[in-house]
């Protein structure tokens, strides 16, 4: 892992997240899949919100941006636009990306926008001492939920396929070779890809819910889902109640910042030689 | 039996980023691993199969698997992991 650790800023590591945390097993997933597609790390932008998931950022030696809460999505369709050839990267927690970003998120999955978006699902904020998320499943305790949450959770990988992603694949801290072929196939495909990578939060999350530590919890998450292939001759009463990983829905459509250039091209053509006047004007006026 | 020698593996550890989580004590399917004073430690490195589940499960990068032999990369055989980077900047 020598040449894996030449893609950190060693002089931030070790780093600040809890013994046991499930970020920096993505964090060190995503690496592995930079490291087999070797992109060139001048072409590669990071960018990421706020949360634990967040700091992530901050310990990759690309080029990152840190931004604020929920907008990473944001910032980073700028960056697309501005710099198509980039390759660019969100990494995000679950309350950043389905809380206060989430109408970033729809947007930019109805767009089809080239941004690989890595949601680290811990079912709580973590950062701010583990108040209930969107995502946290219905009855399980947070600090503000200590009767147990009663609204129910999204399905973030339904979600994202409602709203237009081209790729959609959902992986846990525990099946790590499954989440780097992944984030490997999210970062191939040209659109909007969405991993959602549950992990797990053994300081607020495994404490408050009585879960246990890193390793139940790790336990707990890989109890809790099925393979797809493997849902799929399973009778239904082994799936129901478990969440589905794997590639979960992969349908190429035209790229938003292709379909950009090619319009600025056309109108381009259009007024080539336009002098002023009322030439290509005149029909939308009165 | 296959002729084939058996393989081993070396297990590089870094103490200064483990912070003894036990995630790769537990799933090692050998039993390779221990905590000694808190950190990872190869207690069984012989019985190593190289599957590396432990080095992808790492939260914290601390520990590595390289097969024997093997090409190890600029400077990780000479290199005292306890350092910290920064103090080897003058």
């Amino acid at each position: 892992m020598s040449s894996t650790l030449s893609y950190f800023r060693q002089e931030n590591l070790p780093h600040i997240w809890c013994p046991g945390c499930g970020h920096g097993t993505v964090t060190g997933s995503l690496i592995r899949a930079i490291q087999r597609l070797d992109l060139d790390k001048n072409k590669v932008c990071i960018v990421s919100g706020i949360g634990c998931s967040s700091r992530a950022v901050g310990y990759l030696d690309f080029d990152t941006l840190h931004t604020a809460h929920g907008r990473a999505l944001a910032f980073a369709t700028g960056i697309k636009l501005a710099r198509p050839e980039l390759k660019v990267i969100v990494m995000t927690g679950d309350g950043d990306c389905t809380a206060i970003g989430g109408n970033h998120f729809i947007h930019a999955a109805r767009r089809n926008i080239d941004i690989t978006t890595i949601v680290m699902n811990n079912n709580i904020y973590g950062m701010t001492s583990g108040q209930y998320s969107p995502m946290t499943p219905k009855g399980m305790y947070g600090t503000t939920a200590p009767y147990g949450n009663l609204e129910r959770s999204f399905d973030l990988c339904e979600l994202a396929k409602a709203a237009g992603a081209t790729y959609v694949a959902r992986a846990t801290s525990y099946h790590v070779p499954l989440l780097i072929d992944l984030i490997e196939a999210a970062l191939q495909n040209k659109g909007f890809s969405m991993v959602e990578a549950i992990v797990q939060c053994p300081t607020y999350f495994g404490r408050k819910n009585k879960v246990g530590g890193p390793v139940e919890m790790l336990n707990w998450i890989k109890d809790g889902v099925v393979n797809v292939k493997a849902a799929a001759s399973l009778p239904p009463e082994k799936v129901a109640g478990k969440k589905l990983i794997g590639e979960l829905h992969n349908a190429p459509a035209s790229e938003y910042t292709a379909d950009y250039d090619e319009l600025i091209a056309k109108v381009q053509r259009t007024y080539e030689g336009f002098q002023g006047g009322l030439y290509g004007c005149a029909s939308n006026s009165d | 039996m296959s002729d084939q020698p058996k393989k081993t593996y070396i297990l590089i550890v870094r103490e200064r980023y483990c912070k003894g989580c036990t995630i790769c004590v537990t799933f090692c399917p050998k039993h390779v691993l221990s905590l000694r004073g808190g950190k990872v430690w190869a207690e069984h490195p012989e019985l190593c199969i190289g599957c590396k589940m432990c080095e992808l499960r790492c939260p914290d990068f601390a520990i590595e698997v390289h097969e024997k032999g093997e090409e190890l990369g600029s400077g990780v055989d000479d290199m005292d992991l306890d350092l910290p980077p920064e103090a080897l900047h003058d």
